[in-house]
């Protein structure tokens, strides 16, 4: 098992797939690491000297902000957003979709479940 | 799509104008103006611009960080409604 930015990796992965369970690291960054260190993307995880792995560590601290660093970026981008009072910052607030879309029907993924409206109280109750 | 780097930001050059006789005479007046598609410059900032909403004109101040975004954003155009029961909608409106 390699911890690299305080993560657990599975060990039976290839490099390439392993290092995307790493907030932050997609496919192509992950392939864009191992170009340039110059590791197979096809070595499994397991296969790694420990000099590799401390390589891939350097390499991400020194030139990628992941995990914890990047989920508070992006949540200072939207509080920005939020602040200085802008349309999308306001659709942030309400939870609705900020890139235009319909609300009319769909937009569960921003809006969550169905909370029916119905003449009785019974909606309000299931909170 | 975004717009060509080559051309710039685009600017209400009629805007800039007044902005930039009101820098000079060191004077803040509130500017009336329909050009919601004009981007904020640091130029603006400390200015209060009264963006039309389609309706009226809605009083924007601009800070520091509203420099790159446009004028329109700041200025709704549509009336939010909800139903009254709702928990959700209370606290949203609640932050406002």
């Amino acid at each position: 098992m390699a911890r690299i930015a305080g993560i657990d990796i599975s060990k039976n992965k290839r490099i390439v797939i392993g290092l995307t369970a790493i907030f932050g690291i997609g496919k192509s960054s992950s392939q864009k690491i191992l170009k340039k260190l110059g590791i197979s993307e096809d070595k499994k995880v397991q296969e790694l000297t420990d000099d590799e792995i401390n390589q891939i560590r350097s390499e991400i601290t020194n030139n990628l902000k992941v995990e914890g660093a990047l989920r508070s970026e992006v949540q200072m981008n939207i509080k920005r957003l939020m602040d200085i009072g802008t349309y999308r910052g306001k659709r942030h607030r309400r939870g609705l979709p900020v890139r235009g879309q319909r609300t009319r029907t769909n937009a569960r993924t921003r809006k969550g479940k169905r909370k029916t409206v119905a003449g009785k109280k019974k909606a309000t109750a299931k909170k | 799509m975004a717009r060509s780097l080559k051309k710039g930001p685009y600017i209400d050059f009629k805007l800039l104008k007044k902005v930039e006789k009101l820098n000079k005479s060191n004077k803040k007046t509130v500017i009336k103006t329909w050009s919601r598609a004009c981007t904020i410059i640091p130029e603006f900032i400390g200015h209060t611009f009264a963006v039309h909403n389609g309706n009226k004109f809605i009083p924007v101040f601009i800070t520091e960080n509203m420099v790159g975004h446009k004028l329109g954003e700041f200025s709704m155009t549509r009336t939010f409604r909800a139903h009254s029961g709702q928990r959700k909608e209370e606290k949203a409106g609640g932050v406002k």
